[in-house]
């Protein structure tokens, strides 16, 4: 079985964002960017099935800029076979709407035909939650989202997932589309001969043209602005001023 | 204009507050038509005939559409977008699974997370983790939306809209149920609770998140944790508040033993008032605290309860 991973590139998690002055959008000009960490996640997790001898082939697909090569380089260190990269915007602050990202998904795994698509739940800048159960649509494929835990059962996968009142199991036919929440695995870091063992790898290079995908975005982003601040508190000094500042306020 | 609001029911009743709170964000689009899925609903659509400004409930009592699955609900949704310029829903577990899926087979983006409705094409969004907001302007057909619920106050009821039963006719029998695991509560629920209680990793064990829960019971609150303390085993997932658990705003939060990192931050900033309980002073989470308390908890946190 094959295993088809995509994994985006966005700020990294540890960057304080700034929204551009004119309102344009967050500033991503020399940005320290890394790979959205829930698809760390799912890359770790499709490694997994192959080292299991589940999975036959694990590859990693990315659409975006052309840097996107490096998160696509990052995952076949991590274990990836080969990559796909899908260059659909020039500026860094082009983002690829979930379903256009859907579509050129769709067209990619019409091709390569896996088993299984591990996607990340959400991506961690526009936090929309949606490519893999858009795609999953696409497809008329079962879908399983915020996975922490797949078990892989001859054609169907048993899927626990984290939801509002606390974890769900489900049953899904194969192929799937599984979206993966935090507490699946925990990542491996890339050792050094692998960083270089995935130099050599292959990484494939389309355009979305060469799909035939309108990536034009149905969502016009009118502007972007800083949220509301809260203002700044105080500090109490004891258990007794704190409870008295609460009684003061109606809080309690 | 008419809006289909997809409603949120467990365990065979609505969860009222979430789909009020709906009802609110997109009453001012025209009429808005409540769609409660799956067989047992019953009480749940009369429940939701009661909400104001809501004009029809469409009930759908099939078996295939209990316990959230999404392919046949996305289907059922589908089936019934023709007569709908907006198709929303809570952005809950089950309406984030669904609702993606129903706006990729109408060939449609989803907007998800909306918090603020300018007018019918133009919705507001929080991104980066509620580090800034985007106002976007939909050219699609029909739009497809999810509500964070914090933000909007929950309509009152008093209507008697009438239920009208619809029927499912796609049931491709993707995927199937096997069980849920929820944890039973007494506590409030932590997305509508008045007050939260969250404890992070600076609780240190399962055992001690008893603390925690004592004084969460001490003021009738709601439990809330970390990504920290879920992962270190402390607190079940379903407590975990942040960019990528719940969020809330309640009257009244108190942070204890909660560093404060961004992605903890964006499921709990708006509360209207925030305390903060850490032995470092230097924590962020005192940035957005209205009262904060440089102590060790295991000593403040016993003494607020019995103070309280
Ligand atoms: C993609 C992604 C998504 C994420 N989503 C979320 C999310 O939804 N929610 C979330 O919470 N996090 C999330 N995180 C994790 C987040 O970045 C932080 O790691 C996490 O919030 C830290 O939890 P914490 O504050 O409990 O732990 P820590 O940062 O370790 O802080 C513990 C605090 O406890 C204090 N402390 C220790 N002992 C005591 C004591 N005896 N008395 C008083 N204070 C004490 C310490 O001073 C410290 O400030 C996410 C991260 C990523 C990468
Ligand atoms: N541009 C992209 N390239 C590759 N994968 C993507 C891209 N955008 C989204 N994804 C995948 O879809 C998941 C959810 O993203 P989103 O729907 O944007 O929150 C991500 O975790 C990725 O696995």
């Amino acid at each position: 079985m094959k295993v088809l991973v995509p994994v985006k590139r966005v700020i990294d998690y540890n960057v304080k964002v700034r929204v551009k002055a004119d309102g344009t959008g967050v500033d991503l000009a020399n940005v320290k960017m890394s790979m959205n960490p829930f698809d760390e996640i799912a890359v770790e997790e499709a490694i997994r099935l192959k080292e299991a001898g589940t999975a036959t082939e694990v590859v990693a697909v990315s659409i975006g800029v052309k840097q996107s090569q490096e998160t696509l380089r990052t995952a076949l260190a991590m274990g990836a076979d080969r990559a796909i990269l899908i260059v659909a915007a020039d500026d860094v602050h082009n983002d690829i709407e979930p379903l256009a990202v859907a579509k050129l998904l769709k067209a990619v795994i019409d091709e390569e035909q896996p088993g299984l698509v591990l996607a990340g739940k959400q991506a961690i800048d526009n936090d929309m939650n949606a490519t893999g159960q858009m795609l999953s649509a696409l497809l008329g494929w079962s879908q399983a989202t915020f996975a922490s835990e797949i078990k892989v059962e001859g054609d169907s996968a048993v899927v626990t997932r984290e939801v509002d009142g606390g974890l769900q199991t489900i049953k899904v036919k194969m192929p799937a589309i599984v979206t993966v929440d935090l507490r699946l695995n925990e990542p491996r870091y890339a050792s050094l001969p692998n960083i270089m063992k995935a130099k050599k790898k292959p990484l494939d290079e389309k355009t979305a043209a060469d799909y035939d995908v309108d990536v034009t975005p149905r969502l016009a982003i009118v502007k972007t602005t800083e949220p509301a601040t809260r203002k700044a508190g105080e500090m109490v000094g004891s258990v007794d001023e704190l409870v008295s500042k609460l009684k003061e306020a109606g809080a309690v | 204009m008419t809006v289909l609001l997809l409603a949120e029911v467990s365990e065979g009743a609505l969860a009222i507050d979430a789909v009020a709170k709906t009802v609110s964000a997109v009453k001012s689009l025209g009429d808005v038509h409540v769609l409660v899925a799956g067989k047992g609903g019953d009480e749940a659509a009369a429940t939701a005939a009661t909400l104001d400004g809501v004009t029809k409930v469409l009930f759908a009592p099939d078996h295939a559409l209990c316990h959230g699955m999404a392919e046949p609900t996305a289907a059922l949704i589908v089936s019934l977008a023709g007569d709908y310029s907006h198709i929303a829903a809570p952005s809950t577990a089950f309406a984030k699974s669904v609702m993606p899926r129903a706006a990729a087979m109408l060939d449609v983006m989803v907007i998800s997370e909306v918090i603020g409705v300018v007018d019918a094409d133009t919705f507001e969004r929080p991104i980066y983790a509620g580090n800034a907001i985007q106002t976007v302007k939909s050219s699609d057909a029909t739009k497809v939306m999810t509500v964070r619920t914090a933000t909007f106050d929950a309509v009152g009821t008093g209507g008697s809209a009438p239920v009208e039963e619809v029927a499912l006719s796609d049931t491709a029998g993707l995927s199937e149920w096997v069980e849920d695991k929820v944890a039973a509560s007494d506590r409030p629920d932590l997305t509508s609770a008045g007050v939260v209680v969250s404890g992070g990793r600076g609780v240190g064990s399962e055992e001690d998140f008893a603390l925690i829960e004592k004084l969460a019971d001490k003021l009738g609150a709601a439990v809330g944790a970390s990504r920290a303390a879920v992962d270190s085993g402390y607190a079940p997932n379903d407590w975990q508040v942040g960019q990528t658990g719940k969020v809330v705003a309640p009257d009244l939060y108190v942070a204890v033993g909660i560093s404060g990192a961004i992605q903890h931050l964006a499921g709990m900033k708006d509360s209207k008032i925030i305390v903060a309980i850490n032995k470092d002073e230097e924590a962020p989470i005192f940035q957005v605290a209205d009262y904060g308390l440089v102590a060790d908890l295991f000593t403040a946190v016993p003494e607020l309860i019995e103070k309280i």
